[in-house]
Protein backbone atom coordinates (compact mmCIF):
# COMPACT_ATOMS: atom_id res chain seq x y z
CA UNK A 1 0.00 0.00 0.00
CA UNK A 2 2.27 2.70 -1.31
CA UNK A 3 0.88 6.18 -0.57
CA UNK A 4 -2.13 7.41 1.41
CA UNK A 5 -4.65 7.25 -1.47
CA UNK A 6 -3.75 3.66 -2.24
CA UNK A 7 -3.92 2.77 1.43
CA UNK A 8 -7.35 4.39 1.81
CA UNK A 9 -8.69 2.71 -1.32
CA UNK A 10 -7.41 -0.67 -0.19
CA UNK A 11 -8.72 -0.38 3.36
CA UNK A 12 -12.06 0.96 2.06
CA UNK A 13 -12.38 -1.99 -0.32
CA UNK A 14 -11.41 -4.43 2.42
CA UNK A 15 -13.98 -2.96 4.79
CA UNK A 16 -16.63 -2.77 2.03
CA UNK A 17 -16.45 -6.51 1.31
CA UNK A 18 -16.29 -7.32 5.01
CA UNK A 19 -19.58 -5.46 5.57
CA UNK A 20 -21.20 -7.34 2.68
CA UNK A 21 -20.18 -10.64 4.25
CA UNK A 22 -21.79 -9.71 7.57
CA UNK A 23 -24.98 -8.71 5.75
CA UNK A 24 -24.98 -11.90 3.72
CA UNK A 25 -24.79 -13.96 6.90
CA UNK A 26 -28.41 -12.89 7.38
CA UNK A 27 -29.34 -14.75 4.20
CA UNK A 28 -28.35 -17.97 5.89
CA UNK A 29 -30.16 -17.06 9.10
CA UNK A 30 -33.21 -16.30 6.97
CA UNK A 31 -33.01 -19.59 5.09
CA UNK A 32 -32.77 -21.49 8.39
CA UNK A 33 -35.85 -19.71 9.80
CA UNK A 34 -37.74 -20.15 6.56
CA UNK A 35 -36.92 -23.82 6.20
CA UNK A 36 -37.71 -24.73 9.80
CA UNK A 37 -40.98 -22.79 9.62
CA UNK A 38 -41.99 -24.62 6.47
CA UNK A 39 -41.24 -28.04 8.02
CA UNK A 40 -43.57 -29.88 10.33
CA UNK A 41 -42.90 -29.92 14.06
CA UNK A 42 -41.76 -33.55 14.00
CA UNK A 43 -38.81 -32.62 11.74
CA UNK A 44 -37.62 -29.29 13.18
CA UNK A 45 -34.21 -30.10 14.58
CA UNK A 46 -33.09 -32.25 11.67
CA UNK A 47 -34.24 -29.60 9.23
CA UNK A 48 -32.27 -26.97 11.11
CA UNK A 49 -29.13 -29.07 11.40
CA UNK A 50 -29.24 -29.96 7.71
CA UNK A 51 -29.00 -26.30 6.82
CA UNK A 52 -26.64 -25.17 9.58
CA UNK A 53 -23.99 -27.74 8.65
CA UNK A 54 -23.80 -26.24 5.16
CA UNK A 55 -21.72 -23.51 6.78
CA UNK A 56 -18.67 -25.54 7.84
CA UNK A 57 -18.81 -28.10 5.04
CA UNK A 58 -18.98 -25.61 2.20
CA UNK A 59 -16.47 -23.33 3.93
CA UNK A 60 -13.74 -25.95 4.31
CA UNK A 61 -14.22 -27.26 0.76
CA UNK A 62 -14.35 -23.75 -0.68
CA UNK A 63 -11.03 -23.10 1.04
CA UNK A 64 -9.55 -26.39 -0.17
CA UNK A 65 -10.61 -26.22 -3.84
CA UNK A 66 -13.63 -23.98 -4.59
CA UNK A 67 -11.71 -20.73 -4.70
CA UNK A 68 -8.98 -22.26 -6.86
CA UNK A 69 -11.63 -23.41 -9.37
CA UNK A 70 -12.84 -19.83 -9.83
CA UNK A 71 -9.42 -18.58 -10.86
CA UNK A 72 -8.38 -21.51 -13.02
CA UNK A 73 -11.57 -22.37 -14.92
CA UNK A 74 -12.51 -19.20 -16.90
CA UNK A 75 -11.59 -20.83 -20.23
CA UNK A 76 -11.43 -24.49 -19.28
CA UNK A 77 -12.25 -26.85 -20.96
CA UNK A 78 -13.74 -25.40 -24.18
CA UNK A 79 -11.48 -22.42 -24.82
CA UNK A 80 -8.20 -23.28 -23.20
CA UNK A 81 -6.46 -25.09 -20.40
CA UNK A 82 -6.60 -24.48 -16.67
CA UNK A 83 -5.13 -21.08 -15.80
CA UNK A 84 -2.64 -22.42 -13.29
CA UNK A 85 -0.84 -19.09 -12.96
CA UNK A 86 -4.00 -17.37 -11.74
CA UNK A 87 -4.80 -20.37 -9.57
CA UNK A 88 -1.41 -20.40 -7.87
CA UNK A 89 -2.22 -17.47 -5.57
CA UNK A 90 -5.52 -19.06 -4.59
CA UNK A 91 -4.41 -22.52 -3.58
CA UNK A 92 -5.03 -23.36 0.08
CA UNK A 93 -1.29 -23.30 0.75
CA UNK A 94 -0.67 -20.00 -1.01
CA UNK A 95 0.76 -17.25 1.18
CA UNK A 96 -2.13 -14.92 0.26
CA UNK A 97 -4.62 -17.45 1.68
CA UNK A 98 -3.71 -16.50 5.24
CA UNK A 99 -2.68 -13.66 7.52
CA UNK A 100 -0.63 -11.51 5.19
CA UNK A 101 0.09 -7.82 5.73
CA UNK A 102 0.59 -7.22 2.02
CA UNK A 103 -2.78 -8.62 0.98
CA UNK A 104 -5.92 -7.05 2.44
CA UNK A 105 -8.33 -8.22 -0.24
CA UNK A 106 -8.07 -11.98 -0.83
CA UNK A 107 -9.67 -12.95 2.49
CA UNK A 108 -12.71 -10.69 2.21
CA UNK A 109 -13.19 -11.38 -1.50
CA UNK A 110 -12.95 -15.13 -0.83
CA UNK A 111 -15.51 -14.75 1.95
CA UNK A 112 -17.93 -12.81 -0.27
CA UNK A 113 -17.82 -15.64 -2.80
CA UNK A 114 -18.11 -18.19 -0.02
CA UNK A 115 -21.32 -16.62 1.25
CA UNK A 116 -22.72 -16.98 -2.28
CA UNK A 117 -21.77 -20.66 -2.03
CA UNK A 118 -23.72 -21.07 1.20
CA UNK A 119 -26.69 -19.42 -0.48
CA UNK A 120 -26.58 -21.78 -3.45
CA UNK A 121 -26.52 -24.81 -1.14
CA UNK A 122 -29.19 -23.36 1.11
CA UNK A 123 -31.56 -22.85 -1.83
CA UNK A 124 -31.38 -26.58 -2.57
CA UNK A 125 -31.72 -27.45 1.12
CA UNK A 126 -35.23 -25.98 1.47
CA UNK A 127 -36.74 -27.90 -1.40
CA UNK A 128 -35.76 -31.37 -0.12
CA UNK A 129 -36.79 -31.13 3.53
CA UNK A 130 -38.42 -33.89 5.57
CA UNK A 131 -37.26 -36.89 3.53
CA UNK A 132 -33.60 -36.63 2.42
CA UNK A 133 -30.82 -38.08 4.53
CA UNK A 134 -28.57 -35.33 5.87
CA UNK A 135 -25.44 -37.18 4.74
CA UNK A 136 -26.81 -37.34 1.18
CA UNK A 137 -27.76 -33.68 1.18
CA UNK A 138 -24.37 -32.52 2.45
CA UNK A 139 -22.68 -34.16 -0.54
CA UNK A 140 -24.97 -32.05 -2.73
CA UNK A 141 -24.24 -28.95 -0.65
CA UNK A 142 -20.54 -29.36 -1.35
CA UNK A 143 -21.10 -30.07 -5.03
CA UNK A 144 -23.32 -27.05 -5.66
CA UNK A 145 -21.48 -24.78 -3.20
CA UNK A 146 -17.84 -25.59 -3.91
CA UNK A 147 -17.85 -27.09 -7.41
CA UNK A 148 -20.68 -26.38 -9.83
CA UNK A 149 -21.68 -22.82 -8.98
CA UNK A 150 -18.08 -21.75 -8.87
CA UNK A 151 -17.43 -23.32 -12.29
CA UNK A 152 -20.34 -21.29 -13.66
CA UNK A 153 -18.96 -18.21 -11.94
CA UNK A 154 -15.58 -18.78 -13.61
CA UNK A 155 -17.29 -19.13 -17.00
CA UNK A 156 -19.93 -16.41 -16.75
CA UNK A 157 -19.20 -14.22 -13.74
CA UNK A 158 -15.54 -13.41 -14.25
CA UNK A 159 -14.15 -10.54 -16.30
CA UNK A 160 -12.28 -13.06 -18.48
CA UNK A 161 -14.82 -15.90 -18.52
CA UNK A 162 -15.46 -17.57 -21.88
CA UNK A 163 -19.23 -17.09 -21.66
CA UNK A 164 -18.76 -13.34 -21.32
CA UNK A 165 -16.28 -13.17 -24.15
CA UNK A 166 -17.91 -15.56 -26.61
CA UNK A 167 -21.62 -15.26 -25.78
CA UNK A 168 -21.80 -11.73 -24.38
CA UNK A 169 -23.25 -13.29 -21.22
CA UNK A 170 -24.31 -10.68 -18.67
CA UNK A 171 -25.56 -11.55 -15.19
CA UNK A 172 -24.52 -8.73 -12.89
CA UNK A 173 -26.34 -9.84 -9.70
CA UNK A 174 -26.51 -13.56 -10.40
CA UNK A 175 -29.96 -14.39 -11.80
CA UNK A 176 -28.26 -17.34 -13.43
CA UNK A 177 -24.94 -17.92 -11.73
CA UNK A 178 -26.52 -18.43 -8.32
CA UNK A 179 -30.28 -18.69 -8.67
CA UNK A 180 -30.88 -20.53 -11.94
CA UNK A 181 -28.17 -23.07 -11.20
CA UNK A 182 -29.41 -23.68 -7.64
CA UNK A 183 -33.00 -23.99 -8.86
CA UNK A 184 -31.96 -26.41 -11.61
CA UNK A 185 -29.87 -28.36 -9.12
CA UNK A 186 -32.81 -28.61 -6.70
CA UNK A 187 -35.04 -29.88 -9.52
CA UNK A 188 -32.47 -32.53 -10.42
CA UNK A 189 -32.42 -33.81 -6.83
CA UNK A 190 -36.21 -33.65 -6.45
CA UNK A 191 -36.81 -35.59 -9.66
CA UNK A 192 -35.07 -38.62 -8.14
CA UNK A 193 -35.86 -38.05 -4.46
CA UNK A 194 -39.64 -38.04 -4.92
CA UNK A 195 -42.35 -36.32 -2.90
CA UNK A 196 -42.99 -36.43 0.83
CA UNK A 197 -45.43 -39.15 1.92
CA UNK A 198 -48.93 -37.75 1.62
CA UNK A 199 -48.07 -34.86 -0.69
CA UNK A 200 -50.14 -36.34 -3.53
CA UNK A 201 -53.45 -38.16 -3.15
CA UNK A 202 -54.34 -41.42 -4.90
CA UNK A 203 -55.38 -39.48 -7.99
CA UNK A 204 -52.09 -37.62 -8.10
CA UNK A 205 -53.58 -34.34 -6.96
CA UNK A 206 -51.20 -32.29 -4.81
CA UNK A 207 -52.14 -31.62 -1.20
CA UNK A 208 -51.01 -28.48 0.57
CA UNK A 209 -48.62 -29.15 3.46
CA UNK A 210 -48.86 -25.73 5.12
CA UNK A 211 -45.92 -24.09 6.92
CA UNK A 212 -46.34 -24.74 10.64
CA UNK A 213 -45.35 -21.17 11.52
CA UNK A 214 -46.20 -18.54 8.87
CA UNK A 215 -45.01 -15.68 11.07
CA UNK A 216 -41.53 -17.14 11.55
CA UNK A 217 -41.48 -17.85 7.84
CA UNK A 218 -42.15 -14.16 7.16
CA UNK A 219 -39.30 -13.18 9.49
CA UNK A 220 -37.05 -15.58 7.61
CA UNK A 221 -37.90 -14.03 4.26
CA UNK A 222 -37.32 -10.52 5.61
CA UNK A 223 -33.91 -11.65 6.84
CA UNK A 224 -33.16 -12.93 3.35
CA UNK A 225 -34.25 -9.59 1.86
CA UNK A 226 -31.89 -7.83 4.27
CA UNK A 227 -28.99 -10.10 3.48
CA UNK A 228 -29.68 -9.61 -0.20
CA UNK A 229 -28.50 -5.99 0.12
CA UNK A 230 -25.11 -7.33 1.08
CA UNK A 231 -25.26 -9.80 -1.80
CA UNK A 232 -25.85 -6.97 -4.28
CA UNK A 233 -23.08 -4.81 -2.88
CA UNK A 234 -20.71 -7.77 -2.87
CA UNK A 235 -21.26 -8.23 -6.62
CA UNK A 236 -19.65 -4.83 -7.25
CA UNK A 237 -16.11 -3.60 -7.25
CA UNK A 238 -16.64 -0.53 -5.06
CA UNK A 239 -14.02 1.78 -6.54
CA UNK A 240 -11.52 1.38 -9.36
CA UNK A 241 -9.68 3.61 -11.83
CA UNK A 242 -9.77 3.20 -15.62
CA UNK A 243 -6.01 2.73 -15.49
CA UNK A 244 -6.37 -0.25 -13.21
CA UNK A 245 -9.16 -1.75 -15.34
CA UNK A 246 -6.83 -1.37 -18.31
CA UNK A 247 -9.61 -1.67 -20.88
CA UNK A 248 -11.28 0.68 -23.33
CA UNK A 249 -12.64 3.18 -20.79
CA UNK A 250 -10.89 6.53 -21.28
CA UNK A 251 -10.26 9.45 -18.92
CA UNK A 252 -9.43 9.40 -15.22
CA UNK A 253 -12.86 9.13 -13.59
CA UNK A 254 -12.91 6.42 -10.95
CA UNK A 255 -16.04 4.32 -10.79
CA UNK A 256 -17.79 1.40 -9.18
CA UNK A 257 -18.16 -1.58 -11.51
CA UNK A 258 -19.90 -4.90 -11.64
CA UNK A 259 -17.91 -8.16 -11.63
CA UNK A 260 -17.19 -7.71 -15.37
CA UNK A 261 -15.52 -4.34 -14.62
CA UNK A 262 -18.19 -2.42 -16.58
CA UNK A 263 -19.41 0.72 -14.83
CA UNK A 264 -22.44 1.04 -12.57
CA UNK A 265 -23.22 2.74 -9.26
CA UNK A 266 -24.36 1.57 -5.85
CA UNK A 267 -27.16 4.12 -6.19
CA UNK A 268 -28.42 2.48 -9.40
CA UNK A 269 -28.64 -0.95 -7.89
CA UNK A 270 -30.40 0.45 -4.82
CA UNK A 271 -33.12 1.89 -7.06
CA UNK A 272 -33.48 -1.35 -8.92
CA UNK A 273 -33.32 -3.66 -5.93
CA UNK A 274 -36.25 -1.92 -4.31
CA UNK A 275 -38.28 -1.55 -7.50
CA UNK A 276 -37.86 -5.19 -8.52
CA UNK A 277 -38.72 -6.26 -4.96
CA UNK A 278 -41.89 -4.17 -5.20
CA UNK A 279 -42.80 -5.47 -8.64
CA UNK A 280 -42.36 -9.02 -7.38
CA UNK A 281 -44.47 -8.48 -4.26
CA UNK A 282 -47.28 -6.80 -6.19
CA UNK A 283 -47.42 -9.42 -8.93
CA UNK A 284 -47.21 -12.30 -6.44
CA UNK A 285 -50.02 -10.88 -4.33
CA UNK A 286 -52.30 -10.69 -7.36
CA UNK A 287 -51.36 -13.98 -9.00
CA UNK A 288 -51.58 -15.94 -5.74
CA UNK A 289 -54.71 -14.08 -4.61
CA UNK A 290 -53.02 -12.73 -1.51
CA UNK A 291 -51.36 -15.97 -0.36
CA UNK A 292 -48.77 -14.92 2.23
CA UNK A 293 -46.22 -17.62 1.35
CA UNK A 294 -46.19 -16.75 -2.34
CA UNK A 295 -46.33 -13.00 -1.78
CA UNK A 296 -43.21 -13.07 0.43
CA UNK A 297 -41.43 -15.41 -1.97
CA UNK A 298 -42.57 -13.28 -4.89
CA UNK A 299 -40.63 -10.31 -3.56
CA UNK A 300 -37.51 -12.43 -3.66
CA UNK A 301 -38.34 -13.80 -7.10
CA UNK A 302 -38.85 -10.25 -8.38
CA UNK A 303 -35.34 -9.27 -7.34
CA UNK A 304 -33.92 -12.49 -8.76
CA UNK A 305 -35.59 -11.96 -12.14
CA UNK A 306 -34.25 -8.43 -12.53
CA UNK A 307 -30.82 -9.21 -11.09
CA UNK A 308 -29.15 -10.07 -14.40
CA UNK A 309 -29.47 -6.47 -15.59
CA UNK A 310 -30.06 -4.47 -12.41
CA UNK A 311 -26.74 -2.68 -12.94
CA UNK A 312 -28.21 -0.98 -16.00
CA UNK A 313 -32.04 -1.09 -15.93
CA UNK A 314 -34.24 1.91 -15.29
CA UNK A 315 -36.13 1.42 -12.00
CA UNK A 316 -39.48 1.10 -13.83
CA UNK A 317 -37.97 -1.58 -16.05
CA UNK A 318 -36.75 -3.40 -12.94
CA UNK A 319 -40.27 -3.23 -11.49
CA UNK A 320 -41.98 -4.75 -14.55
CA UNK A 321 -39.27 -7.33 -15.18
CA UNK A 322 -39.54 -8.42 -11.54
CA UNK A 323 -43.31 -8.70 -11.85
CA UNK A 324 -43.09 -10.69 -15.09
CA UNK A 325 -40.67 -13.19 -13.60
CA UNK A 326 -42.91 -13.81 -10.63
CA UNK A 327 -45.96 -14.57 -12.78
CA UNK A 328 -43.93 -17.02 -14.89
CA UNK A 329 -42.37 -18.68 -11.83
CA UNK A 330 -45.71 -19.08 -10.07
CA UNK A 331 -47.44 -20.61 -13.10
CA UNK A 332 -44.49 -22.88 -13.87
CA UNK A 333 -44.34 -24.13 -10.27
CA UNK A 334 -47.88 -25.46 -10.33
CA UNK A 335 -47.62 -26.78 -13.87
CA UNK A 336 -44.47 -28.78 -13.03
CA UNK A 337 -46.01 -29.98 -9.77
CA UNK A 338 -49.13 -31.27 -11.56
CA UNK A 339 -47.35 -32.70 -14.57
CA UNK A 340 -44.27 -34.32 -12.98
CA UNK A 341 -45.41 -34.75 -9.35
CA UNK A 342 -42.49 -32.72 -8.06
CA UNK A 343 -42.75 -31.83 -4.37
CA UNK A 344 -40.71 -28.66 -3.93
CA UNK A 345 -41.43 -27.94 -0.27
CA UNK A 346 -40.53 -24.25 -0.35
CA UNK A 347 -40.95 -23.37 -4.02
CA UNK A 348 -37.19 -22.96 -4.43
CA UNK A 349 -37.09 -24.24 -7.99
CA UNK A 350 -39.66 -21.62 -8.99
CA UNK A 351 -38.42 -18.66 -6.95
CA UNK A 352 -34.76 -19.18 -7.81
CA UNK A 353 -34.64 -21.41 -10.87
CA UNK A 354 -37.51 -20.32 -13.10
CA UNK A 355 -37.28 -16.66 -12.07
CA UNK A 356 -33.53 -16.71 -12.74
CA UNK A 357 -33.98 -18.24 -16.20
CA UNK A 358 -36.77 -15.82 -17.12
CA UNK A 359 -34.62 -12.93 -15.91
CA UNK A 360 -31.70 -13.97 -18.11
CA UNK A 361 -33.91 -14.31 -21.19
CA UNK A 362 -35.57 -10.93 -20.66
CA UNK A 363 -32.23 -9.21 -20.10
CA UNK A 364 -31.01 -10.49 -23.46
CA UNK A 365 -33.69 -8.44 -25.20
CA UNK A 366 -33.70 -5.38 -22.95
CA UNK A 367 -29.90 -5.05 -22.99
CA UNK A 368 -29.40 -6.17 -26.61
CA UNK A 369 -26.19 -4.65 -28.04
CA UNK A 370 -24.82 -3.33 -24.73
CA UNK A 371 -21.07 -4.05 -24.36
CA UNK A 372 -20.59 -6.94 -21.96
CA UNK A 373 -17.03 -5.98 -21.06
CA UNK A 374 -14.67 -3.00 -21.00
CA UNK A 375 -12.18 -5.08 -22.99
CA UNK A 376 -11.88 -5.36 -26.74
CA UNK A 377 -13.07 -8.44 -28.61
CA UNK A 378 -15.96 -9.40 -26.34
CA UNK A 379 -19.42 -10.17 -27.76
CA UNK A 380 -22.16 -7.70 -26.90
CA UNK A 381 -25.13 -8.74 -24.76
CA UNK A 382 -27.73 -10.52 -26.93
CA UNK A 383 -30.79 -12.77 -26.57
CA UNK A 384 -29.12 -15.94 -27.88
CA UNK A 385 -26.15 -15.58 -25.55
CA UNK A 386 -28.43 -15.05 -22.56
CA UNK A 387 -30.65 -18.00 -23.53
CA UNK A 388 -27.62 -20.28 -23.92
CA UNK A 389 -26.34 -18.96 -20.62
CA UNK A 390 -29.64 -19.82 -18.94
CA UNK A 391 -29.49 -23.36 -20.35
CA UNK A 392 -25.92 -23.81 -19.15
CA UNK A 393 -26.73 -22.54 -15.67
CA UNK A 394 -30.07 -24.28 -15.09
CA UNK A 395 -29.52 -27.42 -17.15
CA UNK A 396 -25.87 -28.28 -17.74
CA UNK A 397 -24.36 -27.22 -14.40
CA UNK A 398 -27.54 -27.41 -12.30
CA UNK A 399 -30.04 -30.11 -13.20
CA UNK A 400 -27.73 -32.63 -14.90
CA UNK A 401 -25.07 -33.23 -12.23
CA UNK A 402 -27.69 -33.17 -9.48
CA UNK A 403 -29.77 -35.77 -11.28
CA UNK A 404 -26.80 -38.07 -11.89
CA UNK A 405 -25.41 -37.87 -8.36
CA UNK A 406 -28.85 -38.34 -6.82
CA UNK A 407 -29.47 -41.38 -9.03
CA UNK A 408 -26.19 -42.82 -7.77
CA UNK A 409 -27.13 -42.15 -4.14
CA UNK A 410 -30.53 -43.72 -4.73
CA UNK A 411 -29.02 -46.85 -6.25
CA UNK A 412 -26.68 -47.17 -3.24
CA UNK A 413 -29.63 -46.81 -0.85
CA UNK A 414 -28.20 -43.74 0.90
CA UNK A 415 -30.55 -41.06 -0.40
CA UNK A 416 -33.84 -41.18 1.44
CA UNK A 417 -34.81 -41.82 5.06
CA UNK A 418 -36.82 -44.99 5.79
CA UNK A 419 -40.59 -44.69 5.50
CA UNK A 420 -41.24 -45.45 9.18
CA UNK A 421 -39.01 -42.57 10.23
CA UNK A 422 -40.57 -40.22 7.70
CA UNK A 423 -44.00 -41.01 9.13
CA UNK A 424 -42.95 -40.65 12.77
CA UNK A 425 -40.72 -37.66 12.08
CA UNK A 426 -36.96 -37.27 11.90
CA UNK A 427 -36.87 -35.94 15.46
CA UNK A 428 -38.81 -38.97 16.73
CA UNK A 429 -36.06 -40.40 18.95
CA UNK A 430 -35.09 -36.97 20.31
CA UNK A 431 -38.72 -36.08 20.88
CA UNK A 432 -39.36 -39.41 22.58
CA UNK A 433 -36.42 -38.83 24.96
CA UNK A 434 -37.65 -35.31 25.57
CA UNK A 435 -41.17 -36.50 26.38
CA UNK A 436 -39.76 -39.16 28.72
CA UNK A 437 -37.60 -36.56 30.49
CA UNK A 438 -40.61 -34.23 30.84
CA UNK A 439 -42.70 -37.06 32.30
CA UNK A 440 -39.94 -37.90 34.79
CA UNK A 441 -39.57 -34.27 35.82
CA UNK A 442 -43.34 -33.91 36.24
CA UNK A 443 -43.39 -37.03 38.41
CA UNK A 444 -40.55 -35.71 40.59
CA UNK A 445 -42.28 -32.33 40.97
CA UNK A 446 -45.54 -34.03 41.91
CA UNK A 447 -43.77 -36.19 44.47
CA UNK A 448 -41.96 -33.15 45.99
CA UNK A 449 -45.18 -31.20 46.07
CA UNK A 450 -46.99 -34.01 47.90
CA UNK A 451 -44.06 -34.29 50.36
CA UNK A 452 -44.20 -30.52 50.99
CA UNK A 453 -47.94 -30.66 51.72
CA UNK A 454 -47.46 -33.56 54.19
CA UNK A 455 -44.77 -31.60 56.09
CA UNK A 456 -46.85 -28.46 56.35
CA UNK B 1 12.63 -17.70 18.59
CA UNK B 2 9.22 -16.76 17.21
CA UNK B 3 6.70 -19.01 15.44
CA UNK B 4 5.78 -16.24 12.98
CA UNK B 5 9.32 -15.34 11.95
CA UNK B 6 9.44 -11.93 13.69
CA UNK B 7 10.72 -11.46 17.22
CA UNK B 8 9.94 -7.73 17.35
CA UNK B 9 7.88 -5.22 15.33
CA UNK B 10 10.83 -2.96 14.49
CA UNK B 11 10.20 -3.57 10.80
CA UNK B 12 9.03 -1.67 7.72
CA UNK B 13 5.54 -3.11 7.13
CA UNK B 14 5.94 -2.64 3.37
CA UNK B 15 8.26 -5.65 3.44
CA UNK B 16 6.20 -7.86 5.73
CA UNK B 17 4.07 -10.56 4.11
CA UNK B 18 2.84 -13.65 5.96
CA UNK B 19 2.74 -13.50 9.73
CA UNK B 20 0.99 -16.75 10.67
CA UNK B 21 2.81 -19.38 12.74
CA UNK B 22 4.71 -22.29 11.23
CA UNK B 23 5.15 -20.87 7.74
CA UNK B 24 6.40 -23.56 5.39
CA UNK B 25 3.98 -26.18 6.67
CA UNK B 26 1.01 -24.97 4.56
CA UNK B 27 0.80 -28.11 2.42
CA UNK B 28 0.91 -30.34 5.49
CA UNK B 29 -1.85 -28.25 7.11
CA UNK B 30 -3.92 -28.55 3.93
CA UNK B 31 -3.51 -32.33 3.90
CA UNK B 32 -4.54 -32.54 7.56
CA UNK B 33 -7.54 -30.29 6.77
CA UNK B 34 -8.61 -32.52 3.87
CA UNK B 35 -8.28 -35.67 6.02
CA UNK B 36 -10.33 -33.99 8.77
CA UNK B 37 -13.03 -33.04 6.24
CA UNK B 38 -13.29 -36.51 4.67
CA UNK B 39 -13.05 -38.23 8.04
CA UNK B 40 -15.91 -36.11 9.31
CA UNK B 41 -18.14 -37.44 6.53
CA UNK B 42 -17.18 -41.01 7.38
CA UNK B 43 -17.91 -40.59 11.09
CA UNK B 44 -21.15 -38.69 10.41
CA UNK B 45 -22.36 -41.34 7.97
CA UNK B 46 -21.78 -44.10 10.53
CA UNK B 47 -23.51 -42.09 13.27
CA UNK B 48 -26.46 -41.40 10.99
CA UNK B 49 -26.80 -45.09 10.13
CA UNK B 50 -26.84 -45.92 13.82
CA UNK B 51 -29.43 -43.22 14.55
CA UNK B 52 -31.59 -44.34 11.63
CA UNK B 53 -31.59 -47.93 12.91
CA UNK B 54 -32.37 -46.77 16.43
CA UNK B 55 -35.21 -44.54 15.20
CA UNK B 56 -36.55 -47.29 12.97
CA UNK B 57 -36.68 -49.73 15.88
CA UNK B 58 -38.29 -47.15 18.16
CA UNK B 59 -40.86 -46.29 15.49
CA UNK B 60 -41.67 -49.97 14.94
CA UNK B 61 -42.00 -50.57 18.71
CA UNK B 62 -44.23 -47.54 19.01
CA UNK B 63 -46.53 -48.78 16.24
CA UNK B 64 -46.61 -52.29 17.79
CA UNK B 65 -47.65 -50.88 21.22
CA UNK B 66 -50.08 -48.08 20.52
Amino acid sequence: MDGNLNALTTIFTEFYYWVTVVFMFLIHVGFCLYEVSASRQKNHMHTLMKNVMIIPLVTITFFLFGWWIYWTFPNFPLFGTLDLDAGRNNLPWSETMGTNLNDHITGVFWAAFLLFSWTAASIVSGSVIERIRSSAFWIHAILIGSVFWIIDAAWGWHYAGWMVRELGYHDAYASGVIHAIAGGYALGVLTVLGPRIGKFDANGVARIIPPHNPWLLAVGIFMIYTGFWGFYAACNVPIISPTLIDGQITGTTWTATNIYLTPTTLSAITFNFLMSLSGGLMAAYIVSKGDAFWTFSGGLAGIITASAGNDLYHPMQALFIGATGVICAYKLHYWVERKFKIDDAVGAVAVHGYAGVVGLIISGFVLWGVPSSPFEGYAAINPIGQLLGALIMFGLLGFLPAYLVTRLQSSLGVLRIPETIELQGLDFVDNQSCELAKEQLAAIEKERSAYGKTRS
Amino acid sequence: MSTIGYQQWAVDLAYVNSIYPFQGSEILMTIIGAVFWLGWHKVQFNQENHQMNEANEAANESSDNP
